[in-house]
């Protein structure tokens, strides 16, 4: 099949970038840099030590957020990585203060040290043949997808991202994802162009164009549904990246169950250890 | 060097730290070393396949967690086969937990896994997640006494009973559990207790109710490990809140001859293996030989009160509070 060149297009390394990921440890992470990206985001930049494993896109850590000042988190709080910088030993989170732990994260300093546990999870595979992916994204999600729009196109995979949000400044990662060589396609609220209905004319394009050959989809379930009815359609490769409330991160303590499809029976899995990233069709959205 | 080594329950342990059941699994292999714990307590398996209870399945309270996961389990068939043998490649001794709805289905339960490389059987009757509002065996001596007899006939292992913080008498459901022929107490299961969120009136949990455990059970299971182990002779294993060297010394203090460590191992991973070294450290610091010299060392005689007046140390509560009338 021919694909329409685009200018971006690089002759892919031969090998992706990424090392291998290592096993999860504890590590005391040093905050290197920590601002705010928008009204509601805010980018945390951390130091590793020397040889500490890194993260594979989809992966997460659990992350130790500081206690004092009237707010006491308790458990860890898992955060997906959405820049994985093994090559200058860094790691970055992009996140939005919702709770006691982000709210407690963002009083870090930078200096200040972060206790990690990771990297955790199953990450996001590509698919054969370097074929074209496109991602969908909204909200916090597109923190989940960030890191796979490199690792996609190291590997040569073309990747076209259409990202959703409320309002076009709440759009995050279209600088970055561009520069990363992602063609990317905003859609709002505010502008009327992030109903399913037009997201799906979107995809819809993609594939007939020979640019969507696998889906990836996270942070909304709507958007969900939508990818696994055209990825049944047309019998694309797909993944989802899920979240889930969680204890040990581990797979010992069972809190993070989702429902999936396996066999046409419903079994429960665990996000922390059979996940975050699950096969498309078998996610119960 | 240090000896930690301790007797607990029908078993020699090399020391007295052990996992909480329903804290710890064979996914945790490559997160710390399994040699050095004292046994492993795997999470409760039932009879037969069970799905769990509907999420959200945990909720984090002030310094503590509520959990209602409904004891998800592969079912006793897969767990003989699939994952006791796996066991095998490490030193400690293996507890299974177990639990069953009924008397029969229990017992039956107990004889199938009391198979090669299983150590002892840890009878959770007293897991507040299960049906019945909340209660469960070890909510009274006489279903503690009769369940705890029933399983004592159908397996030659040590069966150490857990029991419940949630029965009015814990002291006489221990003794209920030791007269039926209990090998060990463990002392406890969570507490029931439950959260809302004001925002949306729903309740945290998809149960409505769950157990609370973590730092802030700690001092209400240390009053009960000790009443237990004043009212019991077999061997107490505390269990609530420990996440410390400090805590699993407390526990010990009071009497308890083994350890659990639970929820902490949750937030830091590593909890089980630093509570032993901590127990070693202590002992250094302390000048103690044995851990077996610490365990019922309580000091119940009253210390001095200088600020009040200098009256000459009780050892005599009575006679202390009579001059202090």
């Amino acid at each position: 099949m021919m694909m329409p060149m685009l200018d971006h297009d690089v002759v892919p390394p031969a090998a992706p970038a990424h090392p291998a990921p290592g096993r999860p440890v504890e590590l005391e992470a040093v905050v290197r840099e920590h601002v705010a990206v928008n009204d509601e985001y805010r980018y945390l930049s951390l130091d590793l030590p020397e040889g500490a494993p890194h993260a594979k896109p989809g992966q997460f850590y659990h992350l130790l957020c500081p206690t004092g000042d009237g707010l006491e988190p308790f458990f860890r709080r898992p955060m997906s990585v959405y820049r994985v910088e093994p090559e200058k030993n860094r790691l970055g989170f992009l996140y939005k203060v919702t709770g006691t732990g982000t709210a407690a994260m963002a009083r870090l300093w930078p200096g200040d040290t972060f206790n990690l546990f990771g990297p955790l999870g199953i990450g996001f595979t590509l698919p054969a043949d370097r074929a074209p992916i496109v991602l969908l994204g909204r909200g916090v999600g597109l923190a989940t997808m960030g890191p796979l729009v490199p690792f996609a196109r190291e590997n040569g995979h073309r990747v076209t991202a259409i990202l959703s949000a409320r309002a076009p400044d709440l759009v995050m990662s279209v600088d970055e994802m561009r520069a990363a060589g992602a063609d990317v396609i905003t859609v709002t609220d505010a502008e009327g162009t992030s109903a399913v209905p037009h997201v799906e004319g979107i995809l819809e394009d993609l594939v007939a164009k020979g640019a969507c050959a696998a889906l990836y989809v996270c942070g909304s379930s709507r958007l969900t549904r939508l990818a696994q009815a055209v990825a049944a359609r047309h019998d694309l490769f797909g993944e989802v990246a899920l979240e889930q409330q969680m204890a040990c991160g581990v797979g010992v303590c069972f809190c993070c169950v989702r429902p999936f499809r396996e066999n046409g029976e419903t079994v429960h899995r665990r996000v922390c250890c059979e996940g975050p990233v699950f096969p498309l069709a078998e996610a119960l959205a | 060097m240090i000896d930690l080594s301790v007797s607990c329950g029908g078993l020699a342990l090399a020391n007295p730290v052990m996992p909480a059941s329903g804290t710890f699994g064979l996914e945790q292999a490559g997160i710390f070393d399994f040699e050095r714990l004292g046994a492993f307590v795997t999470k409760t398996i039932t009879p037969d396949k069970r799905m769990g209870n509907p999420t959200p399945r945990v909720s984090e309270v002030p310094n503590g967690m509520l959990n209602s996961i409904g004891i998800p389990s592969k079912g006793a068939a897969a767990f003989v086969r699939d994952v006791i043998p796996r066991f095998s490649q490490w030193r400690p001794p293996l507890v299974v937990s177990i639990s069953a709805n009924t008397p029969d289905a229990f017992a039956d339960l107990a004889r199938t896994v009391s198979v090669e490389g299983v150590a002892a059987i840890e009878i959770n009757i007293s897991c507040p997640n299960l049906e019945d509002d909340g209660k469960a065996f070890a909510m009274r001596p006489e279903s503690t006494r009769e369940i705890v007899r029933r399983l004592r006939d159908a397996t030659a292992l040590p069966l150490w009973a857990k029991l419940t913080p949630n029965a009015g008498d814990v002291a006489a459901v221990a003794q209920a559990a030791q007269d039926g022929g209990a090998d060990a107490l463990v002392v406890a299961n969570t507490i029931l207790a439950m959260s809302v969120d004001v925002t949306t009136r729903r309740p945290s949990l998809g149960n409505v109710m769950g157990g609370l455990s973590g730092p802030a059970v700690k001092p209400i299971i240390l009053r009960m490990a000790y009443q237990c182990a004043r009212a019991a002779t077999i061997p107490v294993i505390g269990c609530g809140g420990i996440s410390t060297a400090r805590d699993a010394l407390e526990f010990l203090i009071v009497g308890c001859r083994a350890v659990q460590v639970g929820t902490a191992s949750f937030v830091h991973p590593s909890a089980l293996v630093d509570v032993v070294d901590g127990l070693e450290a202590h002992c250094r610091e302390t000048g103690i030989a044995r851990i077996e010299d610490v365990i019922g060392s309580l000091d119940l005689t009253q210390a001095e009160h200088d600020m009040m007046g200098g009256a000459a140390p009780a050892s005599d509560p009575a006679a202390y509070a009579e001059a202090h009338a």
